[in-house]
């Protein structure tokens, strides 16, 4: 019985990346900021959320074709960049509305009204949770906590926080929607951060490493120094 | 007990209206912690803050000072912000990124200059777009003023630091499943011991990784002295935290308090706090640190608001929340509600968990809808005891995070505190408050 043996490593299967993969999907400045975002990670890998969110900006969800651009970009399998993508809730692999109108009803709001709020809106828009209006406006999701909990009942859209809401409040608020009237405060769902980094990665690593040696250097030098003075001390 | 004048440490400038702004930020002693810790060296950054006695304000409550002093052992690669705040009723760092962003690079330049760490990156929860804008915008800010890159106010220590978004996802508060997220997977948490990240991190390497709360504390800890921080609170609780108030109450919000020297009582009733619960109805009970915590009745309300205080009357300070349930909450729909988040945010990886969050959502949703059977009360607690043996505190576990052991607790207090509503609820199958 020799079990001791470690299996051979099978070389897992890859896109075919390369350094300047094709992308059939992502666009210009949009692809653009995607290989800027990779820049700033030690792995590329890393980039993958902030790219699911960018992609999310251009097209509103995340398409299997866009997938596989961002596997592209990152050297990984479309496989890879659905299993992550799938384990969280901002990252839509379904199409959403334009609007994501997301109803916390974990504990605080639950004690404001939530489920009451939630079942209006159920009501209103004609949709259960997770359901999308016929218009494609909005999108309704029944949230856990969304760390807004002295405005409650809690309501995002598109994750930004519109205050506690009332069902006549709620009602305008989507009819403020409907008709543009918040598209300034509220972008359409996909957009998360509207600043972009305006900056490169500036530390040089190599210079980094230096700095970093001869801090050690110092440190042992003073520490050596501690050490003869103590050493003296004892000797006298 | 009078509410003490402490000074306010962390939010001092949010009443501000544009105190995200650097110009607000430069005009009320911003950056000058830094500039002090840049003119000492890292040992006596870490020594100050050690003698701060700062715990870590994400939920465990380690000291930051120890947590820093056993990495100064070998090398540090990265530190990592936690700002993933997802424990149901915490909204405090919320206030932080979005009201005080320069504060919070600030603390974060100086821990990784006490570090000597190079890359920093800032894990904000995706809900916060706002804050991620704020974040990022002053962060650019900071680059240009020369707070943040190479050669930091000429000091010759360089550092850079990365906004980076989550996606909503409660587990990534947990560190070693904030860590997975940061390196592009699914956010399951790592099994430790023996290799905590201070060990083996992000990419493998050595990694620090602290609460925004903790970090936005330093500039004021380096300015004014760690003995002048210890000087505030009692015993193991120094300084003053932010505790965030939900629910039931007149006030809702995020309030800095001194630790120990203010109990539950002040915090809740308080005209300049809570200011009591509406419609004159009477405490019935209250979450005192996030939902993962047990909960108390109104017999616990003199209680300080201090980590080892709250820990001794068996239940914890966590994240700092405080959810307030007034007479006419249904205890078994507040606890049903939480069993319900535990269950949809259990990453899957470990049976108990997994397994146990939906057995107890199941059960507890047919006794709320009025469909309960007598033998369910005894079912709950044996699932709970699957997840957490013996069902003490702090629980047993049996899962690779602490995530599975806190399902039990509100389901325990409740079944503990109110079992008569449960049993009115099976019997007569409908709530008693309607």
């Amino acid at each position: 019985m020799s079990s001791t043996a470690h299996p051979t490593p099978v070389a897992r299967p890859r896109s075919k990346g390369g350094p300047t993969p094709t992308l059939t999907h992502l666009r210009g400045a949009t692809a653009t900021r995607a290989r800027e975002l990779i820049a700033l990670y030690p792995e590329p890998r890393s980039a993958l959320i902030p790219l699911c969110h960018l992609a999310q900006e251009q097209e509103g969800w995340l398409s299997p074709e866009i997938m596989v651009d961002i596997a592209a970009l990152l050297d990984l399998t479309p496989a890879e960049v659905l299993g992550t993508a799938s384990f969280y809730d901002m990252l839509h692999t379904e199409p959403v509305g334009s609007h994501l109108v997301s109803v916390c009803t974990n504990i605080a709001c639950l004690l404001n009204g939530a489920m009451e709020l939630l079942e209006h809106a159920e009501s209103t828009l004609g949709v259960n949770a997770g359901g999308t209006t016929a218009d494609g406006a909005v999108t309704l999701e029944e949230a856990e906590c969304l760390a807004g909990c002295d405005g409650a009942p809690c309501v995002q859209v598109n994750h930004r926080y519109v205050g506690a809401q009332t069902a006549e409040s709620f009602d305008q608020l989507i009819a403020d929607l409907r008709s543009g009237a918040r598209a300034a405060e509220i972008p359409t769902h996909g957009t998360l951060n509207r600043v972009a980094r305006t900056t490169g990665l500036q530390a040089d690593r190599n210079q980094v490493a230096n700095e970093r040696s001869a801090m050690a250097e110092t440190q042992a030098q003073r520490a050596a120094a501690a050490k003869d003075t103590a050493a003296n001390k004892a000797g006298a | 007990m009078a509410i003490t004048e402490a000074p306010k440490i962390i939010t001092g400038r949010i009443g501000h209206a544009d105190s995200h702004t650097l110009e607000r930020y430069l005009a009320t002693g911003g950056y000058d912690g830094l500039r002090k810790a840049l003119a000492m060296t890292p040992e006596a950054v870490v020594h100050e803050v050690d003698t701060a006695s700062l715990l870590g304000r994400g939920g465990a409550g380690f000291p930051a000072g120890r947590k820093w002093a056993m990495l100064r052992k070998s090398p540090v690669t990265y530190l990592v912000v936690n700002g993933d705040e997802s424990e149901p009723a915490t909204f405090k760092d919320h206030l932080l990124v979005e009201r005080d962003p320069h504060q919070l690079i600030e603390g974060v330049v100086i821990a990784a200059y006490a570090l000597q760490v190079s890359q920093v990156f800032i894990y904000l929860r995706g809900e916060f777009a706002l804050g991620l804008e704020r974040v990022q915008a002053a962060l650019n800010d900071a680059y240009s003023h020369g707070a943040v890159g190479s050669d930091i106010f000429g000091s010759g220590f360089s550092v850079d630091v990365v906004v980076h978004p989550g996606a909503g996802a409660y587990i990534c508060g947990e560190e070693t499943a904030l860590l997975e997220s940061l390196e592009g997977k699914r956010g399951f948490p790592r099994i430790k011991p023996p290799f905590f990240p201070a060990a083996i991190g992000l990419y493998g390497e050595p990694t620090v990784v602290n609460n925004v709360e903790t970090m936005s504390n330093l500039p004021w800890i380096v300015l004014n002295g760690g003995s002048a921080f210890a000087a505030l609170g009692e015993g193991r609780s120094t300084g003053t935290r932010l505790f965030a108030l939900a629910g039931h109450v007149n006030n809702p919000g995020v309030f800095e308090i001194e630790m120990v020297k203010t109990t539950f009582r002040d915090l809740i009733h308080a005209p300049v706090l809570g200011g009591g619960i509406p419609h004159g109805r009477e405490l019935k009970a209250f979450v005192p640190g996030g939902v993962s915590a047990p909960w108390f009745g109104p017999d616990q309300i003199d209680l300080p608001l201090g980590q080892d205080e709250v820990a001794g009357a068996g239940s914890m300070l966590g994240s700092g929340s405080v959810v307030v349930m007034d007479d006419h909450t249904c205890a078994v729909r507040a606890s049903w509600r939480i069993t319900k988040f535990f269950a949809r945010e259990s990453c899957g990886q470990c049976t108990p968990c997994r397994e146990g969050s939906g057995w107890l959502e199941k059960i507890m949703e047919r006794i709320e809808t009025g469909n309960g059977r007598e033998e369910d009360l005894d079912l709950l607690l044996d699932a709970c005891d699957n997840i957490a043996p013996g069902l003490t505190w702090p629980p047993q576990q049996t899962t690779i995070c602490v995530l599975g052991p806190s399902i039990p607790s509100s389901i325990g207090s409740a079944i503990q505190m109110f079992r008569d509503e449960f049993l009115v609820h099976i019997k007569e199958g409908g709530c008693p408050y309607g």
